[in-house]
């Protein structure tokens, strides 16, 4: 536990700076309120784990003074639930882009939340594949642009909260980088619950996503995500055609009584030793 | 007609000419450009293919596996971390010999993470059943491209080919490439994909069903010839496109003046230019030197390699690849198809260089040359290391 003044610099790993986001991309505002959550929730450096995948979400982990590995893209739950089982005490956090959580990574995602796993997985939902230059991705709006679709996107988007609860995650919320305050104290809850928690993070990439979708600045897109987010509650006054384009905020989902799978595992252990 | 192309563009533009039916994209860098470039030809109605968007390499290759099964003209294209996580499917294509040709665009392979050229990637797929050719610039690039498709659905073949082209190297510059204007002419080279055995309601067949311990092994055995075979197929596809368009660049290995040359060096791919640039100028100071090189790494033209080497004294491997535990894996090959062929007055020395996009400069060559003539049988050194990183 520690109960210091909070400072950025003590948790930056500033031989690692300059990091390489485009100016105006919203993931350094998302790493701010990481570091400011995880300080809030007392956690002392080592007890800290966060793992990635590839991807400019991804990068998170190599800026930052924790126990971090940054591993292959998709991979990023699956090397957070080895180090979790093995050892249960460490806080145990994940960085993925929507690509590396849903595409390429999407099945872990699903089984990550069906064990309720006690793991806080944070989703970069840029809607695109920033690092790459922007090709669409599972949670690309309908209609919406990317290099691989000129004429506007066919597919139906995942909605991440939907689908983490549908697959048994036990915490779900969204927020975005514009709500820089909420975003900080979701984390926090996010951190604070005992289960699989996801938080989805929409976050602006003007570069790949916002050039294509008349969103050309940070400015036009953090706009948008003022706009278009709708507080959980406020929506469940307004109709389904209302709520076209937009999406909710807010914690979605809590569930505390479902029992998380480390204990489970070790519950399990003991009863076969007893045998 | 001449142009001035990204790499990337002319490999799509060759893939273009091929007229593929089904074509599978995910990005991945150095590669992403050649399937953004396809994913617009579409698009703009100047190429009428499917082009299926994937989430993973892993469904990208089963993408185009699945469509080829059906009969038709199918491409990929990858890299590095990609083409790894392709690999399951990759020795299926060529076990269910599924003539698809995919392009690699050579990068370093993780950890740590490096996006730059090498050929490490390559290395890891040597064994799976796929044709491995290797371009040295855009112009051949473009070319081999559609020599690939004719290589990889000749009867007495059809195996997967992968064209590798260096990452960045090639796929980022600009360079002349002459392109062909008559999509009749690349039709008269390269007729339309005829398969003897594909999924057909008419006349069903089951591909890739239980191969138990009694015809396993036939049926990698008759793949195993098929590659074999195909040194012949990628020979006269070679010189087919030569009596067609004119350009040649030799069939499994090319040479670059050889006569006489008491010291060869051999490598692949783009670091070729730079080989030959020091070549010329050590032709030039009257040194007896000369190039090898690899256009195809498998199958691994073995009697092509003796012929050329076996009257030199010195001969020096370039890799950008190495065998963690052994050592180079080019030059291993190199050493071992002498030995074969009893030859064992050539001294062949293997340097691993630029790996993860270090640069090979004519220096670094250069002082090669002069090192091979001293050493006897280096085995994959690391050429240029930097102390205060070890
Ligand atoms: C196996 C594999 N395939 C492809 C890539 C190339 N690649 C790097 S990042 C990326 C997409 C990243 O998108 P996302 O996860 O949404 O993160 P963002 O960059 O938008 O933060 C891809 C496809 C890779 N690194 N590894
Ligand atoms: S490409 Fe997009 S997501 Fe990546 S750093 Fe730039 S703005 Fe951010």
């Amino acid at each position: 536990m520690i109960k210091t003044k909070f400072n950025y610099d003590y948790y930056l790993r500033k031989n690692t700076l300059p990091h390489i986001w485009c100016p105006g991309c919203g993931d350094g505002i998302i790493l701010k309120a990481l570091l400011r959550a995880i300080h809030k929730c007392g956690y002392s450096k080592d007890e800290v784990v966060i793992t990635s995948g590839i991807g400019c979400a991804s990068r998170l982990p190599g800026y930052v003074d924790f126990n971090t590995i940054h591993t292959t893209h998709g991979r990023a739950l699956t090397f957070a639930i080895g180090m979790k089982m093995y050892k249960p005490k460490l806080k145990v956090i994940t960085i993925s882009g929507d690509g590396d959580a849903l595409a390429i990574g999407g099945n872990h995602f699903i089984h990550a939340a069906r064990r309720n796993i006690d793991i806080t997985l944070i989703v970069f939902n840029n809607y695109t594949y920033g690092m790459t230059g922007g090709q669409y991705s599972p949670t690309q709006p309908l209609d919406s642009f990317a290099t691989t679709t000129p004429f506007g996107s066919i597919e139906p988007p995942f909605d991440v909260c939907n689908l983490a609860q549908a697959a048994g995650a036990t915490w779900v919320g969204r927020s975005t980088s514009y709500h820089a305050v909420q975003l900080e104290k979701f984390i926090v809850d996010a951190l604070n619950h005992t289960g699989f928690s996801v938080l989805d993070v929409i976050t602006n990439c003007h570069i790949s996503y916002g050039r294509r979708n008349k969103m050309k600045s940070p400015v036009d897109m953090i706009k948008y995500q003022k706009e278009k987010a709708v507080p959980a509650r406020s929506a469940e006054n307004m109709s389904p055609e209302e709520l076209i384009g937009r999406f909710k905020t807010g914690v979605l989902f809590e569930a505390k009584d479902k029992p998380e799978f480390c204990g489970e595992y070790h519950k399990k252990l003991e009863l076969l030793k007893t045998k | 007609m001449k142009q001035v192309l990204e790499g990337s563009m002319a490999i799509a533009d060759g893939v273009r000419m091929a007229e593929p039916h089904v074509i599978s994209a995910y990005p991945i860098t150095p590669q992403t450009h050649i399937v953004e470039h396809l994913s617009q030809m579409v698009a703009d109605g100047d190429l009428k293919a499917e082009f299926i968007m994937v989430e993973s390499e892993h469904s990208a290759a089963s993408v185009v596996l699945g469509a080829s099964a059906c009969g038709v003209r199918t491409y990929t294209a990858t890299a590095a971390q990609g083409l790894l996580y392709m690999e399951e499917v990759i020795y299926n294509i060529a076990g269910m010999r599924l003539p698809v040709v995919m392009t690699l665009a050579n990068r370093a392979v993780s950890a740590p993470i490096n996006i730059w050229n090498d050929m490490q990637d390559a290395m890891a797929i040597r064994d799976t059943g796929a044709i491995m050719l290797v371009a040295e610039n855009n112009q051949e690039a473009y070319d081999m491209h559609i020599q690939a498709f004719k290589i990889a659905e000749n009867r007495d073949v059809m195996l997967p080919v992968i064209v590798n082209v260096d990452g960045f190297v090639l796929t980022h510059t600009f360079e002349v490439v002459e392109t062909i204007d008559s999509i009749d002419k690349v039709r008269e080279y390269l007729p339309p994909i005829n398969m003897e055995y594909k999924l057909d309601v008419e006349n069903p067949y089951s591909f890739g069903t239980l191969g138990e311990p009694s015809v396993y092994m036939e049926s990698r055995y008759n793949m195993y010839n098929a590659m074999k075979y195909s040194s012949k197929t990628i020979i006269d596809a070679a010189k087919d496109f030569k009596n067609m368009f004119g350009r040649f660049y030799g069939g499994l290995t090319d040479t670059y003046k050889m006569d006489d040359a008491q010291t060869v060096i051999v490598a692949m791919g783009s670091v070729l230019g730079t080989i030959k640039d020091v070549v010329d100028e050590l032709r030039d100071s009257g040194k007896k030197i000369g190039v090898l090189k690899i256009r195809s790494f498998r199958p691994f033209p073995e009697e092509e390699i003796v012929n050329a080497l076996k009257n030199a004294k010195n001969v020096i491997v370039i890799e950008k690849a190495i065998c963690p535990g052994k050592g180079g894996i080019l030059s291993v090959e190199i050493r071992d198809s002498l030995f074969k062929h009893k030859i064992n007055t050539v001294n062949v020395n293997g340097y691993t260089i630029g790996l993860g996009g270090r640069d090979i400069t004519p220096k670094n060559i250069k002082d090669l040359v002069e090192r091979a003539e001293k050493e006897e049988n280096v085995d994959g050194e690391f050429i240029g290391l930097s102390q205060q990183y070890l």
